[in-house]
């Protein structure tokens, strides 16, 4: 479980999170949505301690993340974060993108990581990339890799920060579908997103930020077919 | 023009002419390989954000980058003789093409560092990758290739440069040997341009070397 | 040992002289260069490919070869065809040779950055070759590679301490004369460098500064 207790958080004088509390239990996928600048993909940042924080506590299944003691390398093998830049290391091929964390971070050979490596580029669609770079795939490929990536960690969470908003339109629907399947192999996610019918579709909770605080919370039914706050709904008639 | 070329003594001292070219790849090597040591402080210390560092480091790349490189040897031959510490010209030549390379590759590993974006140590970060495999996994690969085409420019500098050793006295390296000929027979164009071949082969070995090493090791 | 005196004004002087003579060679062989630059590179970029190779190649032996051995080749041939020019023309002529080989390039840059679509949209609108080029490529290409010009000005003037070697009494060469009589070496080389350093490194700056500015846009 994560939990996350009445953070703050602040760059310079700029208040981005102002007191956040939110959990997500086992196998539950969370969509976090809002305008920009409302502190969601902060959010996320803070989970994995991307970000440090000002005040409040953040522990997963029980680790405070931002403890000293904390071993955050430790951690973050537990906590998969794909990018909207997807961030793939240019310099090396597709398989020794996803091979080289098992390898260097969990100590595998590199048989078993590469076996790994295959098993999690054939789930996201990628098994005949596997020898080239990634500036020979598309967008919504390296997309797929970066999910890839951070699946041969075998990670218990999975955080996606806006993972399709630089894609081109065409190239989206491969990289939703893909995150479709591991909500139904019972991943938890947590998911800041801008497709509103994708966070609707397979969201157990949707969170609405607002001016660094979660506005308002609920089933995708209740959010999106009657939201409480009148910033919600205004929110929602303008995103679609 | 009456002037009558006479090779045959040239190609005569071939043999010697050649060890001096060694001589002066292996200074023109040396020289790089302290240079690019050193740079690699000089770029750090101009990163750290702390004066005591960035202010000797920032004093270093300016003065290689903006006097002559025949002053900074005359510095180390003339200057610090003056000093009492007497440094010989082979010495004063390395030297001083090492002070000189490390200048000018400080600000190429700065330019490097700065090539490679931000995010990919985060991504790095994120996967459980410790600061150091970080560096050592993601970032510096990636500098190698944003400063690798600056670095073989600089090795054909460092090959150049090195015939300046012979106003400082140096006889051993390929312009040092090929003058001393002169000075015995006089016959200096022949042993100088003889000399100009030589050095071309070894700025384009270096220059094609460099270009195999890169298409080996930069395949994306 | 004690030869004569202390460093004096007259030896400040001396060595500003010699500053001078570094500056006028510097200024001739760059405007040598970037004729001659100009020329070769526009040849470079618009010749059919295996003149502006050839033409490459060529230029390219004058920058895989130590300065201070054309030095002495263009010395020696100038006493060999008894050409008898002043050893200072021969530097600025061996300088200048020098420099085009590094213009040429820069001036080829220039005008590979110049888009394609720009300049056949420049043609589309009537105007010729010459108009073009003169109208629309060498302006922006002029932009693109000023700061890289500066640096090769900065360059040769670095570069002209090597005439010394052929008997010309510049900035480095007068630094030693003054040594000889006041036998104050670290001294003498430090104001020496400094005299470097005021000349260069302002322009250097300000080159660094107008990439900077211009390369963002």
């Amino acid at each position: 479980m994560i939990a996350i207790e009445n953070v703050h958080k602040q760059f310079g004088a700029l208040h981005v999170l102002k007191g956040v509390d939110l959990s997500v239990k086992k196998g539950e996928v969370l969509s976090m949505i809002g305008g920009s600048g409302s502190g969601k993909s902060t959010m996320l940042m803070c989970i994995n301690g991307l970000e440090g924080i000002l005040q409040g506590r953040i522990t997963v299944d029980g680790v405070e993340v931002h403890a000293k003691a904390t071993d955050l390398n430790k951690l973050r093998r537990r906590i998969g974060i794909v990018f909207q830049q997807w961030n793939a290391f240019p310099h090396l091929t597709v398989l020794e993108n996803v091979t080289l964390a098992p390898r260097k971070v969990l100590g595998k050979s590199k048989e078993e990581a590469e076996a790994i490596a295959i098993e999690q580029l054939s789930h996201v669609g990628l098994k005949e990339k596997i020898g080239v770079f990634p500036s020979r795939l598309s967008g919504g490929q390296q997309q797929r890799m970066a999910i890839a990536r951070a699946l041969a960690m075998s990670p218990d969470y999975m955080l996606f920060d806006e993972v399709t908003s630089a894609l081109d339109p065409q190239l989206v629907g491969e990289v939703l579908d893909t995150m479709r399947m591991l909500s139904k192999e019972g991943m938890t996610m947590i998911v800041v997103t801008h497709e509103m019918r994708f966070a609707r579709e397979v969201s157990d909770r949707v969170a609405f930020f607002r001016e660094g605080r979660i506005h308002e919370i609920g089933t995708p039914e209740q959010i999106f077919e009657s939201p409480e706050k009148p910033e919600t709904a205004a929110f929602l008639k303008s995103s679609t | 023009m009456d002037y009558q070329f006479q090779w045959r003594p040239v190609l005569r001292s071939l043999p010697e002419m050649l060890w001096g070219a060694l001589q002066t790849i292996e200074i023109a090597g040396l020289a790089m390989l302290l240079g690019t040591i050193l740079a690699i402080f000089l770029a750090l210390a101009k990163r750290s954000g702390k004066t005591y560092l960035s202010l000797p480091a920032d004093m270093w790349i300016e003065t290689a980058r903006n006097t002559p490189a025949l002053f900074q040897i005359y510095m180390l031959f003339f200057g610090l003789g003056s000093l009492g510490l007497q440094v010989g010209s082979y010495a004063a030549l390395l030297l001083g093409i090492t002070f000189n390379n490390a200048g000018y590759l400080a600000e190429t590993f700065r330019g490097g560092f700065a090539a490679v974006p931000e995010t990919q140590t985060r991504a790095a970060r994120s996967l459980g990758m410790g600061a150091v495999q970080t560096q050592w996994h993601i970032v510096i690969p990636q500098m190698l290739r944003a400063v690798f085409h600056a670095m073989t420019n600089q090795m054909v500098w460092s090959v150049l440069m090195s015939s300046l050793g012979v106003i400082v006295g140096l006889t051993t390296d390929l312009t040092g040997v090929t003058q001393e000929l002169n000075v015995v027979t006089y016959r200096t164009f022949e042993y100088f341009f003889v000399a100009a071949c030589l050095y071309y082969l070894i700025s384009k070995a270096f220059t094609l070397s460099a270009r195999v090493v890169a298409w080996r090791l930069f395949r994306y | 040992m004690y030869f004569g005196g202390s460093f004096s004004w007259g030896d400040f002087l001396f060595l500003l002289s010699g500053a001078v003579t570094t500056l006028s060679i510097t200024l001739l062989a760059v405007v040598i260069g970037t004729v001659l630059g100009v020329l070769f590179g526009l040849v470079r970029a618009s010749a059919p490919g295996w003149i502006g190779n050839s033409l490459g190649a060529v230029l390219d032996v004058f920058r895989s070869v130590p300065l201070l051995i054309q030095l002495v080749l263009f010395n020696s041939f100038n006493s060999m065809l008894k050409l008898n020019w002043p050893t200072f023309t021969v530097g600025c002529i061996c300088l200048g040779i020098y420099a085009s080989a590094f213009c040429t390039e820069i001036v080829r840059s220039g005008v590979d950055a110049v888009p394609q679509t720009t300049r056949r949209a420049a043609r589309s609108l009537g105007l010729s070759w010459r108009q073009e080029l003169t109208s629309i490529t060498l302006p922006i290409a002029t932009r693109v590679v000023f700061p890289s010009w500066i640096g090769l000005t900065l360059g040769v003037m670095k570069d002209t301490a090597l005439v010394l070697w052929i008997g010309i009494v510049e900035l480095l060469r007068s630094s030693q004369i003054v040594t000889s009589r006041v036998q104050e070496p670290l001294l003498i080389l430090g104001i020496t460098g400094l005299i470097y350093f005021v000349m260069s490194f302002p322009i250097a700056r300000l080159g660094n500064q107008l990439e900077k500015k211009w390369g963002t846009q």
